[in-house]
């Protein structure tokens, strides 16, 4: 388990100053979001080979090392497998390659499983380099910003900001929490990592209720101290920092459409 | 219970951006029955280091002898736990039971001790620190942050380790309850014959008790030896931010003017008595 933590790579931010991290993180989400739609728009392999290059190039560009993308991906392994799975022995059609117990393998499955698995693989790799190259406060800024027409009908863009802003603050200090309590807890003989599925979740007590208590506790002294600073919400408050959109955005957005383009095109062709 | 620490290096994050060398080639001897107070400045790595010593952490290189076994490549930890209790810094935070007595009994049931061994190490703990057996019913989290942590001591204590390790257990205590802690941690030293490792970056706390300090600075342990010994090296211990206790000061100035006194003082008594023996010479003269 305390493996387990070290790998939570999700949401996680790697600081520099490359092309990719000055973007406008508004810029960014949106580029990101028709990614992700474009992956699905996307319905042969020959598509593929264009989105892989453009995360190789955005990779290459950011300086994050792929090592790091790679790490990022163990955690969804689970997912992976199930949806590799389900989709090879499940697909019917296609001509007949082997079969294990009951559960055919025909061609048609094999395809659709790479395929549904690559997909997942991109989709996971284009979002994480989003936050890895974004700082939680840049991101929330973004999403704040991009809400706030429909503010209007209603929608409480500053505090659901604020709320994100808080929460993603919170994981690496709940992690290393959680880390603490844990040595403590086995330093007293407490065993995290063996008996069945009941014992196991009994044994977790010693870790949650210390943990809730700390993150109740670190709650109340964030508001009393927010409260202390006058904070009132979104209302006439100012930005440090202005979100501005400048010609390395355009650039982005120029090689995004070339990126849609292809794609939209790459369904009419014959393979 | 002796621990033998050879060459040990940890990084934090190893492989990743986020990277951090906490401990560079750490060596040092602890015998039976010793009392090593550990000091270092913030971040100097003492509570990594300590937290090797019953294998919470490994070390991405070097070994760490216990009692003749090498922790460093045993699987099964428990035997190890069982004999090295660490008391960790702010340990009043992992306190999780309903009452004081099932909180200080969780080490010990983790033991598979019977009901009523358990129950007389729980009364025994509460007694050392100083805890009324009459509140062991009430909730942990009724307590002032001082009782709190008493209790959390208790919980290590009542696994009666062989070696007791204490991670800054007077941080953010009023003088009045550090020096009540201080002196159960020294009376359960000499009760037990515990072999005890206390963790501080306090000099004035360390060395009254003591009998061998470490000095840890940046990762490596800069001075080891027995406290007369350590604080000699004033300007040394200065250069990396920990100064030596304010009596050891006045002596060296008193020195610095003539007054002829040891230079190994470390208490004010010690001190008392050496200026007095001092101030009598000069009478008699
Ligand atoms: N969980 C962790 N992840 C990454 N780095 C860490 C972690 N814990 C400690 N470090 C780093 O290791 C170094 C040593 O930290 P350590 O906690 O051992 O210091 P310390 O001497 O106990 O300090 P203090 O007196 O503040 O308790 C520091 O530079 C710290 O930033
Ligand atoms: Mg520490």
């Amino acid at each position: 388990m305390l493996i387990m933590l070290k790998n939570i790579t999700i949401g996680q931010y790697i600081p520099g100053n490359t092309f990719i991290h000055r973007l406008d993180p508004r810029v960014k989400i949106i580029l990101s979001i028709i990614f992700i739609i474009s992956l699905f728009i996307i319905t042969k392999f020959s598509g593929y080979i264009f989105i892989l290059l453009f995360l190789l190039l955005s990779v290459f560009v950011s300086k994050i090392p792929l090592s790091y993308i790679f790490k990022g991906l163990k955690p969804i392994l689970v997912i992976l497998i199930l949806t590799v799975g389900l989709n090879v022995f499940f697909t019917p059609g296609g001509t007949y390659l082997a079969s294990i117990g009951p559960l055919k393998i025909t061609s048609n499955g094999v395809r659709l499983a790479l395929f549904m698995g690559l997909r997942l693989i991109f989709l996971i790799v284009g979002t994480s380099l989003l936050t890895l190259t974004t700082s939680p406060i840049a991101l929330t800024d973004g999403i704040e910003n991009l809400l706030t027409p429909f503010k209007s009908i209603g929608l409480p863009a500053h505090e659901l900001a604020m709320m994100m802003t808080i929460a993603l603050r919170f994981i690496p200090t709940l992690l290393e929490e959680t880390d603490k309590i844990m040595k403590a807890q086995m330093a007293r003989g407490a065993d995290f990592e063996s008996g069945n599925l009941v014992k196991r979740a009994k044994n977790l007590i010693p870790l949650l209720v210390p943990l809730f208590i700390s993150a109740f506790r670190r709650a109340d002294e964030l508001a009393v101290a927010m409260e202390a600073r006058c904070y009132r919400g979104g209302f006439n408050r100012t930005k440090l920092k202005q979100l501005k959109v400048s010609n390395r955005d355009y650039i982005a957005i120029l090689f995004t459409a070339i990126l849609v383009g292809i794609i939209i095109w790459n369904r009419f062709w014959p393979w | 219970m002796s621990i033998q620490v050879e060459n040990i290096s940890f990084v934090y994050n190893e492989g990743t951006p986020f990277e951090s060398v906490a401990l560079k080639d750490v060596s040092f001897t602890i015998d039976d029955n010793e009392f090593v107070g550990i000091i270092g400045h913030t971040g100097s790595g003492k509570s990594t280091l300590i937290q090797h010593l019953n294998g919470l952490l490994k070390p991405t290189s070097g070994r760490i002898i216990v009692n003749g076994i090498d922790i460093t490549t045993k699987k099964d930890l428990k035997d190890i736990r069982k004999e090295v209790g660490i008391v960790f810094q702010y340990p009043e935070h992992q306190l999780f039971e309903e009452t004081i007595y099932k909180d200080i009994a969780f080490g010990p049931s983790n033991l598979g001790l019977s009901d009523d061994e358990i129950e007389k190490r729980v009364y025994d703990a509460m007694r050392i620190v100083g805890l009324d057996i009459k509140i062991k019913d009430m909730s942990p989290f009724e307590l002032s942050g001082g009782e709190r942590r008493r209790v959390a001591i208790a919980g290590v204590l009542s696994m009666m380790p062989k070696i007791l390790i204490l991670d800054e257990p007077t941080a953010g205590l009023d003088p009045k309850g550090r020096d009540e802690i201080l002196h159960q941690i020294k009376q359960i030293h000499q009760m037990y014959n515990m072999t005890t490792i206390l963790v501080s970056h306090s000099m004035e706390d360390i060395a009254k008790l003591v009998n061998k300090i470490i000095v840890m600075h940046e990762g490596k342990v800069s001075l080891i030896g027995a406290p007369k010994e350590v604080f000699k090296h004033v300007e040394e211990l200065e250069k990396i931010g920990l100064g030596v206790p304010q009596i050891t000061y006045l002596v060296r100035e008193l020195r610095k003017n003539g007054i002829d006194l040891p230079d190994d003082v470390l208490t004010v008594d010690e001190a008392k008595k050496y200026i007095l023996e001092y101030l009598r010479g000069v009478d008699n003269a």
